[in-house]
């Protein structure tokens, strides 16, 4: 249902919500595209005419600072004007409901709306209500998908590792309340990855994590054995209170990955990690700042790979 | 005229060329066929003048009608724009537009000294006022009519010449 959503008839990305049913065709052409857009950052004058006129709006239902940023920068390298709405602290405190919200939006001409929101399926529901001209761009609903930060987790491993095909990747940490592993999870085995990995004690594992595809490891060091790349998961601070864990440096000593447990990862392995990161909790700062780490460039391929969707479901109505 | 031939229009495009080069000249071919072009072109005039490329998907008058290419290439200008002679290469010189807008991608670089535009066939049709200051050969073909330089395994240049759907 999702994928139909996602797409025009004759195949092309319309909205970006999720990765899941997303065709290995759409995945690599966004990486595809996302790597024409790096020389653009790069050069002196940042920015393409592609969407010059468009209106962007960023409606952040929920806070982050960077992933509202690499929006934001992305759409205006491509020209667009960009709205930044922190709907937290507005409209929808008065009463509004979200499709009132976008619908005042889109009378105010809107394009595009990158969508952050606590609940699973808002980014779906404001993507069925919307006229023909709209795209919507998933930027993290609920526990359920993180879409853009999949794919430039994506192209950073294609980057440095040239591909999906003999690769194992280790995902560690709290899976269960993360959409971002969802998204990897789902992208790694579309485009081919053999052999993917979850690390987690069982209290951060979804039910249904089985059904997934991957392989379950409750070790670290087991866990990342042999991985050509290591994502690290936040932990989010706020899953303490539940119980789910007795501490953060309980935590750090069993979970958080420390030079000495690299070393069991292959020597070549990259490192990842979605931000923002707690130093000393699930990554050591040798780990964080050291010679496999990668998770810099994460953030710059962040704003290729945004580029690259905006200016795909952009350019879908044609 | 015959244009069976690429590497002919190659050589013809040389010897136009040739007289003109500077050490402040650089090559810039546009995806895919102007790349090819401008290689040979490069490889031929035996200097050693910076080359780059550019995909123009980023700067097409069209995409809110087409949407984005499907398949871009990464633009790659390895060096400075500011003050060099440029010479820009495509394929097939048509309605312009094409040219229209490497040209404005190639000004994000830098400004120029000046660009001056070779093209393997000018095969008319223009609907904008350019022109090409060197062609392999001039035509004027019919609307329906489509020329296409391709290039085989063997890295072989050809030019097709079909009379389309008309």
């Amino acid at each position: 249902m999702s994928a139909n959503l996602q797409l025009t008839p004759d195949g092309r990305l319309r909205h970006l919500l999720t990765l899941e049913g997303l065709p290995a065709r759409i995945l690599t052409q966004i990486l595809d595209t996302a790597e024409s857009f790096i020389p653009v950052g790069e050069r002196e004058l940042k920015k393409v005419p592609l969407l010059r006129g468009k209106a962007v709006f960023n409606l952040f239902f929920e806070n982050s600072t960077r992933t509202r940023t690499t929006f934001e920068i992305a759409a205006k390298r491509l020209s667009a004007d960009v709205i930044n709405l922190n709907i937290a602290t507005s409209a929808t405190n008065k009463g509004e409901t979200l499709l009132d919200t976008v619908a005042n939006l889109s009378a105010m001409q809107a394009d595009m709306f990158v969508v952050r929101h606590a609940s699973s399926g808002a980014p779906h529901l404001i993507a069925r209500h919307v006229a023909p001209h709209i795209s919507v761009v998933n930027a993290g609903d609920g526990r359920c998908a993180h879409p853009t930060q999949g794919l430039l987790d994506m192209f950073t491993i294609r980057h440095y590792k040239g591909g999906f095909h003999n690769l194992r990747v280790a995902i560690v940490g709290d899976v269960l309340h993360s959409r971002v592993a969802r998204s990897q999870i789902h992208a790694l085995t579309t485009l081919g990855c053999p052999e993917v990995r979850v690390v987690a004690p069982k209290t951060l594992l979804p039910r249904d994590v089985d059904s997934m595809g991957v392989h379950v490891h409750h070790k670290m060091e087991t866990g990342i054995k042999d991985c050509d790349v290591v994502i690290m998961l936040r932990l989010q601070n706020e899953r303490m209170q539940g119980a789910l864990l007795p501490s953060a440096g309980e935590y750090y000593k069993y979970w958080g990955l420390t030079p000495d447990k690299l070393k069991r990862a292959k020597p070549d392995a990259i490192v990842m990690h979605p931000g923002p990161m707690n130093r000393g909790v699930e990554i050591d700062s040798d780990v964080a700042d050291g010679k496999h780490s990668v998770i810099l460039p994460q953030v710059t391929f962040g704003i290729a790979v945004r580029m690259a969707v905006m200016s795909m479901v952009a350019g879908s109505g044609a | 005229m015959n244009i069976d031939n690429p590497n002919q229009l190659i050589d013809r495009l040389v010897a136009q060329i040739a007289p003109l080069m500077q050490d402040d000249c650089a090559f810039v071919g546009i995806h895919s066929g102007g790349v090819w072009v401008m290689e040979a072109l490069a490889e031929r005039l035996g200097r050693d003048l910076p080359t780059g490329t550019l995909d123009i998907s980023f700067y097409r008058d069209d995409f809110s009608r087409i949407g984005l290419h499907p398949e871009v290439k990464p633009s790659q200008i390895p060096f400075d724009v500011e003050n060099r002679h440029v010479l820009l290469v495509d394929d097939v010189l048509y309605t312009g537009r094409t040219v229209r807008a490497a040209m404005n991608l190639l000004f994000d670089y830098g400004r120029p000294a000046s660009i001056r535009l070779a093209v393997l066939v000018d095969r008319g049709g223009r609907e904008l006022p350019i022109c090409a200051d060197f062609a392999g050969a001039r035509l004027e073909l019919a609307p329906g009519q489509h020329v296409a330089l391709l290039r085989d395994d063997a890295g072989e240049l050809h030019l097709s010449l079909n009379q389309g759907a008309a």
